[in-house]
């Protein structure tokens, strides 16, 4: 039994909020940034998520997530009760990134872990406010009509803007 | 006796959090809702959520391996 004191009494009105830069689209590096956003926004707090270079996949409206073991010194994978390293040459190697990529997706679906897409989903339910960065939308050739429905586009300053207001700022 | 109940066994962080504040859109003020959990993260996580919520933790127990949580909506 845990004390709950300390969560008694008055109605807290959360106005705390967060911003941050996603810039990765790997399946490793996507899931930081949207568990973050959609807890915080469960919690009450007002989430901006700005999507830049890679990150920006994450907004395409197929994801494709996959994972390498390519500068990823400290990866291991459980296997058999241990852990299996894997060695930032192997992803030289045809087929491993496919294959860590797939095991992982094996791991998360056993342990009752939320798919990105999942999570994406939940984020735009709590009204977490995307920004697509529209300098990599040029630089990537991407569409409008790639990227699902709801993230405006927008710049920098867009983000700066919205940084200056929040209690917490990150950058993934 | 909670007037909702959610399981949300098996289920790995953040999803217990995601949808219990989920369900607590449905619970009336002053209601209550207990929520059911393997995650062992989930007894700080539901702690913290409540103290930045303002919703109060009645009660965090155990059975077994399941987390037991009660939840008044107050927020």
């Amino acid at each position: 039994m845990t004390d709950a004191s300390a969560t008694t009494g008055e109605t807290v009105e959360n106005t705390k909020s967060m911003a941050m830069i996603v810039s990765k689209g790997s399946l490793d590096w996507a899931y930081p940034p949207f568990i973050l956003a959609t807890t915080a926004a469960a919690m009450g707090q007002k989430v901006t998520m700005f999507f830049t270079f890679y990150g920006l996949t994450l907004l395409k409206k197929k994801l494709d997530l996959g994972v390498s073991t390519l500068g990823n010194p400290a990866m291991s994978m459980p296997m058999m009760g241990m852990h299996m390293v894997m060695p930032n040459l192997m992803g030289m190697i045809p087929g491993v990134d496919g294959m860590a990529s797939g095991m992982m997706k094996g791991l998360i679906k056993k342990k009752g872990i939320a798919s990105i897409e999942e999570l994406r989903d939940a984020a735009i339910e709590s009204d977490v406010s995307m920004i697509a960065c529209q300098m990599t939308m040029d630089l990537f050739e991407y569409k409008r009509d790639d990227l699902i429905d709801g993230p405006e586009l927008g710049g920098a300053a867009t983000f700066i803007e919205a940084a200056n207001k929040s209690d917490i700022s990150l950058f993934i | 006796m909670a007037d909702q109940v959610l399981d949300a066994k098996g289920l790995n962080c953040p999803l217990p959090i995601l949808k219990a504040k989920k369900a607590l859109n449905n619970v009336p003020t002053g209601g209550t809702l207990e929520v059911l959990a393997t995650d062992p993260g989930a007894v700080k996580d539901f702690e913290a959520f409540c103290r930045q919520t303002g919703n109060e933790l009645l009660e965090s127990s155990q059975d077994g391996k399941v987390f037991i949580f009660l939840i008044k909506h107050t927020a």
